[in-house]
């Protein structure tokens, strides 16, 4: 019963062959059915081509016909080690908002090459994201090495060049690894016309990665979700993100500072004595009217970070750039609050990983800089890497995304 | 925290996020496998009493069973139910026979549409899984849909970690889907965990049992000997056969459902 999950998203330039890996995982691993292999056989015949482990994630129509991604897509396969969600994600610059969408509910990348190709903008931009959301297990994979006879020296090439680059960015492979998807070589099996690599296959590489777990040891924070009324009682919601909480306990409010006590802890139709991270829980608390959403709960000898103004790593999603003394919603956890971007210190081209200049007026589609963000109200934020839910944030105008960020 | 737990957390967020957000919101309730779990999980996410009403899309071809386990547990569990029903669809004779797109679209898709607009709500929570069909894996939590219903499949709204959007233009509404997530056996796993009832018709009579349920006419039972869940389980991790191989719709030609869904079949 106890088998881990691990999510994975798939990322790299338009035809470096993102969803035919995925296929090949799937059919390497015996995760498909018999109708969906049947399936691609007859849509293959429908088009006129030859069947492709590219159709099984492309599944609509506009996707088939022309061999491109458009939307991310999440697929399961299981491995004798553990169950794995794979997030396959478009490799086409227009379509970098669903990337990204597929992206931030990873825990682990792979980043696919095109060994003939090396590295290209998408390649550049989505290594950039993947640093950016904070993933920490990466896999590089160099794909269709059996357009070089499988030879080591394409490999090596490209290989060279990524680790520059990777190194540019302050970022680190786990593995780099020679494989063709097309040809299931290295995939979840070594192949003899690769004996000169002496690695992992890339199944053996993703096995060796850790689920990110919620961390009961780490300080308690507890973002107020909402407040129900239930027989007439006030109950707090939310989920803690870190931390325990017991019945009993004194817990201070933060930004507002007032101190509560924890009168019970509610699952469903139970009472809880202790409340673990992760877990969604109903608090009873001696002075409810204090509570309120976007308040988060923490101990008073281990207090969050509570500020109104800090440089954050954002991302531009909109079409119209962002400038400076622009005002937006920042939201953050269940925190929402206005804010005004004040500088832009650093503009990088997320393709080219230039910087393009320093302390500038704006930041266009696709471009990423170091901002400096006032909100109005004091703010609860951690550093990414802390508590990751309260080191990400998007910026919202008139409630729709315009950028996203994080706090490190 | 186990892995179930850990999608039952998931799940529960994603509720309260939408009540949060939305009070005009109601729950889709088929009275199948998945549909169930996730009124179990509404319950357990408002400690018991679901605050808003619970729709069931009856096309008037639903199993004798189906029927009978709503009457059974709208009563235990206090639901708010609300029928959703295409009458003059059905007074002018329409059924699988007419073609199953056309049914579905009738019976289903026009029928719910009909009860959103006389109840204005602005979102529906949906039991939808990535893992029954290539093209519902491409959905997010939060997907919106116009006055006419239809599915922007193409130009979907980025969804960032666990902020959900929640602009809604006048004419629009939001289907959202805490179970995205989850898998078929993750399903089975959960109700066995949780003692959560579900319609017979699941487990296997006479070598027989169906895997996925609705309309009598349009799903064919599948071989099987699994009459409990605990074999049941045991087939899902051996099978080779796809979940809906027995439900019609999905089969008529490959894109019945790419079809179905953009006009806002569920």
């Amino acid at each position: 019963m106890r088998k881990e999950n691990l999510s994975l998203v798939i990322t790299g330039h338009i035809d470096h062959g993102k969803s035919t890996l995925i296929g090949r995982l799937l059919l390497e691993t015996n995760s498909l059915t018999k109708d969906r292999i049947l399936e691609i056989k007859k849509i293959a015949q429908e088009l006129g081509r030859e069947a492709e482990l590219a159709f099984l994630t492309d599944q609509l129509r506009e996707e088939r016909e022309k061999s491109m991604t458009i939307d991310t897509t999440q697929i399961f396969f299981k491995s004798a080690k553990r169950n794995y969600t794979i997030i396959d994600s478009p490799g086409h610059v227009e379509f970098i908002k669903n990337m990204l969408t597929g992206a931030s509910l990873a825990e682990a990348a792979i980043l696919i090459v095109d060994v003939t190709e090396g590295i290209r903008d998408q390649t550049r931009r989505h290594a950039f994201i993947i640093n950016m959301l904070g993933m920490e297990s990466l896999i590089v994979a160099v794909n269709k090495m059996d357009r070089v006879n499988f030879k080591r020296e394409p490999f090596e090439e490209v290989k060279a060049e990524l680790l520059k680059f990777l190194e540019a960015l302050k970022m680190k492979a786990d593995f780099i690894i020679p494989i063709s998807a097309r040809e299931g070589a290295n995939i979840t099996k070594k192949d003899r016309r690769l004996n000169w690599y002496k690695g992992p296959t890339l199944l053996a590489g993703l096995n060796s990665f850790r689920p990110l777990l919620p961390s009961p040891r780490k300080p308690l924070r507890f973002p107020i979700q909402d407040i129900y009324e239930i027989k007439g009682e006030k109950m707090v919601v939310g989920r803690l993100l870190s931390g325990r909480l017991k019945e009993g306990e004194e817990v201070m409010l933060y930004p507002s500072l007032e101190e509560v006590r924890v009168n019970s802890l509610k699952i469903f139709e139970r009472n809880l004595k202790k409340a673990y991270a992760g877990e969604n829980v109903a608090i009873i608390l001696d002075r409810p009217f204090l509570a309120k959403r976007g308040l988060v709960m923490a101990k008073k000898e281990n207090p969050p970070q509570v500020c109104s103004n800090f440089k954050a790593n954002l991302f531009w999603l909109s079409e119209e750039p962002l400038a400076v003394k622009q005002f937006f919603t920042f939201r953050c956890a269940t925190q929402e609050v206005n804010c005004q971007i004040k500088k832009i210190e650093k503009r990088i081209d997320s393709s080219t990983l230039e910087i393009i200049a320093e302390n500038c007026p704006t930041l266009k589609l696709n471009e990423t800089g170091i901002v400096v963000i006032e909100t109005e109200k004091p703010v609860v934020i951690e550093k990414f890497h802390f508590i990751e839910e309260l080191g990400r944030f998007v910026l919202e105008e008139n409630q729709e995304l315009k950028g996203a960020g994080i706090i490190t | 925290m186990d892995y179930i737990e850990e999608l039952e957390n998931k799940s529960i967020y994603i509720i309260r996020e939408a009540y949060q957000r939305f009070k005009h919101i109601a729950l889709l309730w088929s009275i199948g496998k998945d549909s169930t779990t996730l009124v179990w999980l509404v319950r357990k996410s408002f400690l018991g009493e679901i605050p808003f009403p619970v729709i069931h899309i009856d096309t008037g071809f639903k199993f004798k069973e189906i029927y009978a386990f709503r009457e059974e547990f709208v009563r235990k569990w206090k639901l708010k139910l609300l029928v959703s029903k295409n009458e003059p669809a059905l007074a002018q004779g329409m059924g699988p026979e007419k073609g199953k797109f056309a049914c579905c679209n009738a019976l289903k898709t026009e029928a719910l549409k009909a009860t959103i607009r006389e109840h204005n709500f602005k979102a529906l929570l949906l039991a939808i899984r990535r893992d029954e069909h290539g093209l519902r894996a491409k959905e997010r939590y939060y997907s919106p849909r116009d006055a006419d219903f239809r599915w922007d499949y193409q130009h979907q709204p980025p969804e960032l970690w666990n902020f959900y959007k929640s602009k809604i233009e006048e004419e629009e509404h939001f289907r959202i889907h805490p179970l995205l997530h989850w898998r078929e056996i993750d399903i089975w796993r959960y109700i066995q965990r949780e003692k959560i009832p579900v319609v017979s018709l699941y487990f296997a009579k006479d070598s027989k049992r169906y895997r996925s349920i609705g309309c009598a006419p349009c799903c064919n039972p599948i071989d099987s000997n699994a009459d409990n869940i605990k074999k049941i389980i045991k087939e899902l991790k051996e099978t080779k056969i796809a979940e809906r191989i027995g439900r019609a719709q999905d089969k008529e030609d490959t894109y019945t459902m790419q079809k179905l869904r953009s006009l806002g079949y569920m």
